[in-house]
């Protein structure tokens, strides 16, 4: 198979560094003015629930955070297979940075979760197939961590890799858990409702409560996505830290912020 | 609007105490997750800027 060029540039930490240095600004703008809409529109503007009343307004952070930290999973397995399969040090590193990241947003989904539940199922906490399964996906992030870190690391991605692996071959094999928590609510029939919110099908909601939904989904994605990036950057600059294009960046990154206070501009 | 005033908007139909930490929570955590890495980022520039002469990488941080 013939790669494109730009695929393999942004496996290489290098490049994927640089790829990513004018994305930060724009996600991060796209992430505000997302969530700032979607919310706001979905706090005081959407009708309420005919059978729910306000509490339903909990679903424009509840849903997205739910949505997000399944498909960070996702992202980690892919990751995961691409590590063993083509040893692309920079899916390691994906894997590292994101485990967090999935764990604190599948918590988020829980206790939004939860405290939707207080008003709605009259209990905070209920072992229904879906609540159960996501806390199934809450451990799995933390075996993910535990195991990628119950390695000794090596300085740069090299020689040893075999915690690098573990967390993948655990990431492959946790996302069995993925169509699980999906059709969890169609296959058990349990309290959770089933989904109000697919791509291909039309919504059972009507517009005024719907695209409030949609506008944080796509502000959620946003915000994993800057998240994802910076901790990855972060990372990324741990590891190059020797290398001369790191030392040149750095420098210039140096030599900008000097300049930018001498009253140049930037 | 769908409240009649910004009372009525803050006592969310009396579900005000699980709508409002629900957003609050939500968005601490969101910030954390960009604010964190961009402050690990930065440090580990400063690092990389301040030993890029010597030979020494200055310890991992």
């Amino acid at each position: 198979v013939k790669w494109p060029q730009w695929l393999h540039r942004l496996g290489t930490p290098r490049h994927f560094f640089a790829m990513t240095t004018p994305a930060v600004p724009w996600l991060a703008v796209a992430s505000v003015l997302l969530l700032g809409t979607g919310s706001v529109w979905g706090l005081a503007f959407a009708p309420p629930d005919y059978q729910q009343g306000n509490s339903f307004r909990i679903m424009y952070v509840h849903v997205p955070a739910a949505i997000v930290a399944s498909h960070c999973y996702v992202m980690m397995a892919v990751a995961g297979l691409v590590l063993l399969v083509w040893r692309i040090k920079l899916s390691d590193l994906v894997i590292r940075a994101a485990a967090p990241i999935g764990a604190s947003i599948t918590a988020l989904a829980l206790f939004s979760g939860a405290v939707w539940g207080r008003p709605t199922w009259g209990a905070w906490w209920v072992w229904d197939a879906r609540t159960t399964s996501v806390v199934v996906q809450l451990f799995l992030y933390f075996g993910v961590i535990a195991l990628r870190h119950a390695f000794a690391e090596d300085a740069r991605y090299g020689a040893d890799d075999r915690g690098g692996r573990a967390a993948a071959v655990l990431c492959l094999v946790g996302a069995v858990n993925i169509p699980i928590i999906k059709y969890s609510v169609d296959w058990w029939l349990t309290l959770h409702q089933t989904s109000t919110f697919r791509l291909t099908e039309a919504p059972s909601m009507p517009p005024e409560m719907y695209l409030p939904l949609l506008v944080n989904v796509l502000g959620f994605y946003c915000v994993f996505a800057l998240a994802l990036i910076l901790a990855l950057r972060a990372d990324i600059v741990l590891h190059e830290r020797r290398t001369q294009w790191l030392r040149d960046y750095s420098a210039t990154r140096g030599a900008g912020v000097a300049a930018a206070a001498a009253g140049g501009s930037r | 609007v769908s409240f009649d005033s910004f009372g009525d908007f803050i006592a969310m139909g009396g579900h005000a105490p699980y709508v409002w930490p629900a957003y609050a929570v939500t968005f601490a955590v969101l910030l954390g997750n960009v604010l964190l890495p961009l402050a690990r980022l930065r440090r580990r520039l400063d690092d990389a800027a301040a030993h890029a002469d010597a030979d020494d990488d200055g310890g991992e941080r």
